[in-house]
């Protein structure tokens, strides 16, 4: 098949160096193509991502990633169009990568998302795109790590937003350099998941509807006294309310900033390479190619001998030489 | 109940109110239509306001591109609000007006209509609709949060049970329910939740008014019961339609009883309007309406002990576009021969003692007691909007179901579709109203020459106490009064929106389609995913559609019932909902790279936002192809087809799956014919909706 969808040679390319330069517009073709998965285009996405890799920045992309996840009905829709002003205010660019659950049946979803965030649509310098999680169990499409990645190079920020608690910010934490877990006050339920280690300790904990008061006041309380008792003094905890008057986003915004600042980004994401080309690796090629390495502790000294610079793929392509 | 048993009454009963849900272009050519209809023996008025008045917005704001005087009159100003009732008397009228989200403002516009005609508010009578849960449910004219709308509506009872006595300042809705795919059951649970809800926020309203004294408390809340009124629908099964309103008459008043202690059975009657079923009637020998409409009049009109109050009839022709003086004297003649002709009002209860109707009723007083439950326990009809929501989406789903398997015959459509050329179509409009599209152009040029003349620094300070009175959360200031202040010193419509809007925050109702179940895959759906999948290897990834609605109409039905089909498939689905300006919908194909995109309009207003979305979206370099769907009159579509449109679907177009296939279709066929470029179709849907629909 060859259609009007398949990537011309050298698109994969161009595109990415309009991304390294700054160049925003980029985005929408970037994820048409991150997304394929015919052998054409998935060369021209390797292509692309070669452009804004490590070893070609001379450097880590310059945006902040940053991961936000919280159970349905937690507010964060509310949240990120809160978040979105804000930035836009201060001038910084943003990318939205709306992660939805697909519906399994027929392989169809609905991405809603969107739809509730509050944006200029004439405002070039914000991005939403909303993904299905896709086939892939237990685990971010591949697409949207591909794709955070390469709009970290031309975008500010680049935010990526999952729902659900306990497995969501696990993936989303081998992406994303800040993860934010948002909870709304009263659920009990993030404060079981954080004492009982389902759920990793987040970066930041926003605690949203702060206008509820009493409960809202008690529920960040709780949370607070969790993290001590977990011996976890870095995570921030910020109240917010999106009600009029707005209240908590700037504090917000200093606490991502402000991790983003203490933590060693590229270590973070050095690891969520390796990560990811590990997961990449035995997705494609099983339990059996991962024996075929030595197993995974094998596989992990070998990525761990790798120059820091070397992208995801790069990464892979040393995993299969292994093999062969 | 009749207390005798004789089979005729002594006296003939006087017949319900007769109305006809009317209004368009403007101001006064709406006043000169309502004199006619009085003078042709209507015995009410029912103004139907154009999509900007309901939501809140003046024509010449941007998202009143192409809906001024479409689907009713414009009324911006107390000036507008004057010369539409110029020449009928207020203090005698009977004024119905369907409006929700702006209804405190138009009802202190009439106030001051009326003041300017020397009449007191104390003797005005008439509804305003004011219902706002199904707005967030079906009909999607809100414009301020739950929280806030409940608010204004509470205010509205507390004014009016004081100042305003004989008015009914909330008509609650199941009409937009069953046009929205509700079954009986559901109908009557959703509105006696909502009727609930609605009287639970009077009660803390009066209770904060009357702090402690509970006697003063009690007597109010008498008074408020005794106000509130129903709007409700009537399908084609009209027995089992009939039985609906005697099982809403039981529970309402079991209601009053038991939870707001109303004693007065005065009070404790069951009152109900009704506008008759627009979700059953065909695009397809649109003759064969009328005979609906009668069968579905007699559902509401047959029975003594639950007999509408109040009655408008839609027009043979609404599924074709907006109908003509002549077609809506056709619907009040029907009234008129029910009434004079007939015998139905000569005769006590015809169904009491009957078996089969108490039988009836209580199976649906089951189901909707367990409906009810199951709302409660949500926390409420405002709190169970999504949950509400998603239910009507399954089981609009369901009857289209029915329908394109052959379950669910209706005549003219799915059976007996053969017909010889209808008469009725033959003029050059197609046999319906087209409004004429300079109106709109006048009306921006009206409103600004208003806002030019006026005292600017009364509307300043009117709007400023307004804002003031809103924001104070205490809530101890009713919003009635500095709303017929602001509305005496001259503000628009949309300022006092804007007004309103900056203090409450905006907000996005739920969709419902997230919510709705996945279809179980029966032959032909399976299929349908097969043809996805091949197309998924064609393109390289999920075929990714967009589905929107440009506009204010708030008529979501067909394209939710697209989206969830078009997820059931296997597609991608980005789903908008409602009120998105051109930019938007540009926006979102751009950024979301789809394949295709589906706008559907079911208000009229396609002639001018299609083109306006085709022109954004190629602004924005997007090439998707565009499919549109709604109440598209046949001599529109080929202008909408050269305007760039790769199809276009009308309410004859009952099949979904049928779309679908062509939807992929077309997709693949772009992708292999394109070469290199990236643009995306426009498909419209309007799938069983009509536009006059939305009284």
């Amino acid at each position: 098949m060859s259609g009007a969808s398949q990537a011309q040679d050298g698109v994969g390319a161009a595109l990415g160096a309009r991304l390294r330069d700054g160049d925003v517009s980029a985005a929408p073709a970037t994820l048409n193509l991150l997304e394929s998965t015919t052998a054409n285009d998935r060369r021209e996405a390797a292509a692309l991502l070669a452009e804004v890799s490590p070893a070609t920045l001379g450097g880590e992309a310059p945006g902040h990633v940053i991961g936000i996840t919280g159970p349905p009905g937690a507010g964060k829709s509310t949240l990120l169009s809160a978040l979105l002003r804000a930035w836009r205010a201060d001038g910084r660019s943003v990318a939205m990568l709306a992660v939805d659950p697909s519906s399994r049946r027929s392989g169809g979803s609905l991405l809603g998302d969107r739809a509730r965030v509050e944006f200029d649509p004439l405002d070039r310098d914000v991005f939403i795109r909303s993904t299905s999680a896709g086939e892939r169990l237990g685990g971010l499409a591949w697409a949207t790590r591909a794709a955070a990645h390469a709009l970290a190079a031309a975008f500010d920020v680049v935010v990526i937003e999952t729902v659900g608690v306990g497995q969501a910010e696990t993936e989303v934490a081998d992406v994303a350099d800040t993860v934010a877990v948002v909870v709304q006050p009263g659920s009990g339920d993030v404060l079981q998941f954080l004492k009982s280690g389902i759920m990793e300790i987040p970066d930041v904990l926003v605690v949203t509807k702060a206008d509820l008061g009493q409960i809202a006041m008690r529920t960040r309380r709780d949370v607070s006294a969790s993290l001590r008792s977990l011996g976890s003094s870095d995570t921030r905890v910020v109240a917010v309310s999106s009600l009029s008057p707005p209240r908590g986003v700037e504090e917000l915004i200093a606490a991502l900033d402000e991790h983003r600042m203490r933590a060693d980004v590229g270590e973070r994401r050095l690891r969520a390479r390796r990560a990811n080309a590990l997961a990449d690796f035995a997705h494609e090629h099983g339990e059996r190619g991962l024996r075929a390495l030595g197993g995974r502790n094998a596989a992990e000294r070998l990525l761990a001998g790798q120059a820091a610079e070397l992208d995801t793929a790069a990464l892979v392509a040393t995993l299969e030489q292994a093999v062969r | 109940m009749s207390s005798d048993h004789l089979p005729r009454l002594p006296e003939r009963d006087r017949p319900w109110m007769m109305r006809t849900y009317a209004g368009h272009s403007t101001a006064k050519a709406s006043n000169e239509l309502y004199r006619r209809n009085l003078e042709k023996g209507q015995t009410g008025l029912s103004v139907a306001f154009d999509l900007p008045t309901q939501t809140g917005y003046d024509p010449d704001d941007e998202l009143a591109r192409g809906e001024v005087g479409k689907v009713g009159v414009p009324v911006s100003h107390r000036g507008d609000m004057a010369a539409l009732m110029d020449g009928i008397p207020l203090g005698e009228m009977n004024t119905s007006m369907t409006i929700n989200a702006t209804a405190a403002w138009l009802l202190a516009l009439y106030i001051v209509a009326a003041e300017e005609q020397g009449v007191e508010e104390q003797h005005l009578q008439g509804t305003t609709q004011n219902d706002i849960i199904k707005e967030f449910l079906a009909r999607g004219t809100y414009a301020f949060p739950p929280a806030a709308s409940m608010r204004l509506i509470a205010d509205m009872i507390a004014y009016t049970v004081e100042h305003v006595p004989k008015w009914n300042p909330i008509n609650i809705c199941s009409y937009h329910l069953q046009e929205a795919g509700a079954t009986p059951v559901q109908e009557i649970a959703y509105a006696m939740s909502n009727a609930i809800a609605v009287l639970d926020g009077a009660r803390e309203r009066v209770e904060l008014a009357h702090a402690g004294d509970e006697q003063a408390t009690r007597a109010l809340m008498e008074q408020v019961f005794g106000r509130i009124s129903f709007f409700v629908n009537a399908g084609v099964r009209f027995v089992e339609e009939h039985a609906k309103l005697r099982a809403m008459g039981i529970l309402w008043e079991e209601l009053g009883r038991e939870r707001y202690g109303v004693q007065n059975e005065r009070h404790l009657r069951f009152r109900y309007g009704v506008q008759v079923n627009s979700l059953g009637l065909t695009e397809a020998q649109p003759e064969n309406n009328v005979q609906r409409i009668v069968l579905e009049a007699l559902a509401v009109t047959l029975g003594r002990d639950a007999r509408a109050r109040a009655i408008q009839l839609p027009a043979w022709n609404e599924a074709l576009g907006l109908p003509r003086p002549w077609d809506q004297q056709w619907s009040l003649r029907i009234q008129q021969v029910l009434a004079y002709e007939t015998d139905i009002l000569e005769y006590p209860d015809i169904f009491e003692g009957s078996i089969v109707m108490d039988g009836l009723v209580d199976e649906l007083l089951d189901g909707a007691r367990a409906e009810m439950a199951v709302v409660a326990e949500h926390g409420g009809a405002v709190e169970a909007v999504a949950y509400m929501k998603g239910a009507l989406v399954d089981s609009h789903r369901e009857r289209i179901r029915r329908i394109e398997a052959g379950e669910q015959i209706v005549v003219g459509q799915n059976r007996y579709a053969e017909s010889e050329e209808s008469p009725l179509t033959a003029d050059a409009e197609g046999g319906i109203l087209v409004v004429d599209p300079a109106v709109e152009a006048e009306q921006i040029e009206e409103v600004r020459a208003w806002r030019a003349a006026r005292d600017q620094a009364a509307v300043d300070a009117a709007l400023g106490e307004l804002a003031e009175a809103a924001a104070d959360t205490s809530a101890a200031q009713n919003l009635m009064v500095a709303t017929i202040a602001a509305a005496r010193a001259g503000a628009t419509t949309g300022e006092w929106s804007r007004t309103l809007r900056e203090v409450f925050g905006s907000y996005r109702a739920p969709t419902g389609v997230g919510e709705a179940s996945a279809a179980l895959a029966d032959g032909t759906l399976s299929e349908l995913r097969e043809e996805v999948s091949r197309l998924q290897e064609q393109l390289g990834r999920r075929p990714k559609i967009l589905v929107g609605k440009p506009g204010l109409d708030g008529h979501s039905n067909g394209a939710e019932q697209i989206a969830v089909r078009a997820r059931d498939s296997g597609m991608d689905v980005v789903y908008e909902g409602i009120r998105l300006t051109p930019a938007q919908i540009a926006a979102s194909a751009l950024q979301e790279g789809v394949h295709v995109i589906g706008l559907s309009i079911l208000s009229g207003s396609h002639r001018e936002l299609i083109p306006a979305v085709i022109d954004a979206l190629h602004e924005a370099g997007v090439t998707a192809p565009v499919v549109v769907g709604g109440i598209i009159p046949e001599q529109d579509v080929a202008a909408l087809r050269d305007a760039g449109v790769a199809a276009v679907y009308t309410p004859k177009d009952f099949d979904i799956t049928q779309i679908m296939r062509d939807i992929v279709k077309l997709v693949g066929d772009e992708d292999a014919g394109a070469s290199g470029a990236a643009a995306a179709p426009v498909a419209v849907a309007g799938n069983g909706a009509t536009a006059n629909g939305s009284a």
